[in-house]
């Protein structure tokens, strides 16, 4: 890297780090738009993020991926039905040969995404990077968005939310989902908790990367392998992929 | 023949009695909306998988039944009817009382209510609830403009048949927006239907003609005023047609689904066996919302009598509410089929029926709202001269009818 590109990101990193020290002694809600405007003018619209999940690789006794999502976020499911759950193993038995797989179900980030489409307010919105956000902001609790979800992909804070992550603001009121641990890309960490998680465990089922980047892991998987997008009679083009349903 | 005179309503302990009775309604969803907003929804029967409960209910019948209680008015001096010109300004005054209630649970049902600014100044152009926002107030200014048309001396008839053929319009494209927020949910096997908007239409048109009857019989009664027999017993006859097309439209909805394979599990969901579900919508919606009210209303041996009209429209009323309810809540009882072909489980209700069990607290918010709305209209009645003193069977010009 070269001394004039290390100084620029020094000097970025000087200036977040100045924005988030503004922000301490801000209000909560102030603190929480500098944060999300700092993740919104990172987004390069020349990547579009996405994830391949092998149900193969998926086993049903597992659920690593959903446990690291919950830590990362500072969501927690405790079997009620107003629980949130940003990630979720899902199931299916074949109804002809009665075969059994498991697999994640998340945000698919689709590329034309129904939930942005009927947010009255804008608050449900899309990343240059194809990632599909909640400005926490904006949102005022209607949840149309959850209405227009074919995949059951957002949650509705039904009480007050402790233990927040200062990465992740969640809200009472407000919807949320999984944003593909928009911190860590912003960070630049190129990964997300599950994905992570899904290494981890030694299983390798999920591959994160940039779809539009041919070279990328992902790109070449989805080349090489037959993969699927839920609800495809949909066509909304979704960033999450499944193969081996 | 007299000419028709109107007046203000006169302050009877009768009146304040019943001001105070929904003042108490009021009062009471006002600290439900406190509580709610408090502990978050946490404490209502809604929840992840039923998003929108009881309150939305309420909200949206409010909704539809202001737009079809605005026909009486567009009878009147848009399709020329001169027997309904007389009672055209309650109808304009009941609109815009139903939409402020139907509104007013709708917002307060938010989980964000203190946003409620951002909702009427941040808009997404795409959404159908962003132009429903439109739709509404737009609808507010013009009804006010309308029923100041009607009201007001020297107004060229030219001018109020303009008026009212824009409110006409105006109330097409609210109903079919409010259809449409369901017609438009492509994820959803209960909704994803271009019929919902007219469906919406129908039964505004059934919901706010038996609201506004309603509404006629009682203040008639209250204030010691008549309500000609002729045009009560002609708009009984056209609610018992307008109950005819809904069910005309429902059964189009359920027959057209049932073509279509994807959707056939949901209709055996609504149709057969879905519980509760199932028997709202036979006996609710279907027999006690429809079919009780056109024997009422049309059986030869029974004459259109005020007490048969009363028990009609009310029926039309509760009916409503249980087909809001089917289609509202059963549309998301019914799990999505994100995986067709396969049986699905997991700790978020994939693959099962949805569970919910709403709490009084989204009643009182519900019956609030439609306390608010009452309010509204006594209060317009008061200081407005709305209702006719003089409606009797001699005064309603019906030769031209």
């Amino acid at each position: 890297m070269s001394k004039e590109k290390i100084a620029n990101l020094q000097r970025r990193n000087f200036l977040k780090s100045g924005a988030a020290l503004a922000s301490v002694t801000l209000a909560s809600g102030v603190t929480l738009m500098a944060l999300s405007q700092g993740a919104a003018a990172s987004a390069d619209p020349n990547i579009r993020w996405g994830l391949l999940i092998d149900t193969n690789k998926c086993p049903s006794d597992c659920d690593d991926c959903v446990s690291a999502c919950s830590n990362e976020h500072g969501w927690e499911n405790n079997g009620l039905l107003t629980d949130p759950q940003w990630i979720r193993k899902v199931t299916l038995k074949d109804k002809q040969t009665g075969r059994e797989n498991s697999l994640p179900i998340m945000c698919q980030h689709c590329e034309k995404p129904p939930c942005v489409d009927v947010c009255p307010t804008g608050a449900s919105f899309k990343r240059a990077d194809g990632i599909v956000l909640v400005d926490r902001h904006i949102c005022i609790g209607c949840r149309y968005c959850m209405m227009a979800c074919p995949f059951k992909a957002r949650s509705f804070v039904h009480e007050k939310v402790e233990g927040q992550k200062s990465y992740s603001p969640r809200g009472k009121g407000t919807v949320e989902g999984c944003n593909m641990c928009v911190h860590k890309l912003d960070a630049g960490d190129g990964t997300t908790a599950c994905v992570q998680a899904c290494s981890a465990s030694g299983n390798g089922a999920m591959i994160f990367g940039d779809l539009n980047d041919e070279n990328s892991e992902i790109s070449q998987a989805l080349a090489n392998y037959p993969s699927v997008e839920l609800r495809d009679d949909l066509r909304l083009n979704l960033g999450v992929r499944y193969s081996n349903i | 023949m007299e000419r028709i005179k109107y007046s203000e309503l006169r302050s009877t302990p009768k009146l304040w009695g019943l001001l105070a009775i929904l003042g108490a309604f009021i009062g009471a969803a006002a600290l439900t909306v406190l509580y709610i907003e408090h502990h978050g929804h946490i404490v209502t029967g809604m929840n992840n998988q039923i998003v929108w409960g009881v309150p939305h209910v309420f909200a949206i019948f409010l909704i539809v039944a202001a737009s079809g209680s605005l026909n009486v008015s567009s009878i009147g001096s848009v399709f020329g009817k001169q027997d309904y010109k007389p009672v055209a300004r309650l109808s304009s005054l009941l609109a815009m009382a139903l939409l402020m209630g139907g509104l007013a649970v709708l917002v307060l049902d938010l989980g964000r209510l203190d946003r409620l600014i951002i909702a009427m100044t941040t808009y997404n152009f795409k959404s159908i609830f962003a132009w429903n926002v439109l739709l509404y107030t737009g609808f507010l200014g013009i009804v006010a403009i309308y029923l100041y048309a009607q009201m007001a001396r020297g107004v060229h008839s030219f001018a109020l048949k303009t008026a009212g053929m824009v409110a006409f319009l105006w109330r097409l494209a609210l109903t079919t927006g409010t259809g449409s927020i369901f017609g438009w949910l492509v994820a959803r096997n209960g909704y994803d239907a271009a019929i919902m908007a007219p469906l919406f239409i129908a039964m505004s048109f059934s919901f706010g003609l038996a609201v506004f009857m309603l509404t006629m019989i009682g203040t008639c009664t209250l204030t010691n005023r008549r309500y000609a027999v002729e045009l009560r017993t002609r708009q009984a006859r056209l609610l018992g047609l307008f109950v005819a097309v809904v069910l005309y439209f429902t059964l189009v909805q359920h027959v057209s689904n049932l073509y279509v394979v994807e959707h056939q599990a949901f209709e055996r969901f609504i149709l057969l066996r879905g519980g509760i579900y199932t028997w709202l919508f036979w006996l609710g919606q279907v027999f006690i919302g429809g079919i009780v009210p056109l024997i009422l209303l049309f059986h030869p041996r029974l004459d259109v009598k005020k007490g048969l009209v009363i028990l009609a429209a009310a029926l039309v009323v509760i009916g409503g509410l249980i087909q809001l309810y089917v289609i509202i809540i059963g549309g998301q009882a019914f799990p999505l089929e994100i995986f067709p072909g396969y049986e699905v489980s997991s700790s978020f209700s994939d693959g099962i029926i949805n569970k919910y069990s709403p709490t009084y607290l989204e009643f009182v918010l519900g019956f609030g709202g439609m306390a608010l709305a009452t309010a509204i209209t006594i209060i317009g009645m008061k200081i407005l001269r709305i209702m006719p003193v003089n409606l009797s069977d001699e005064n309603v010009d019906i030769t031209q009818v």
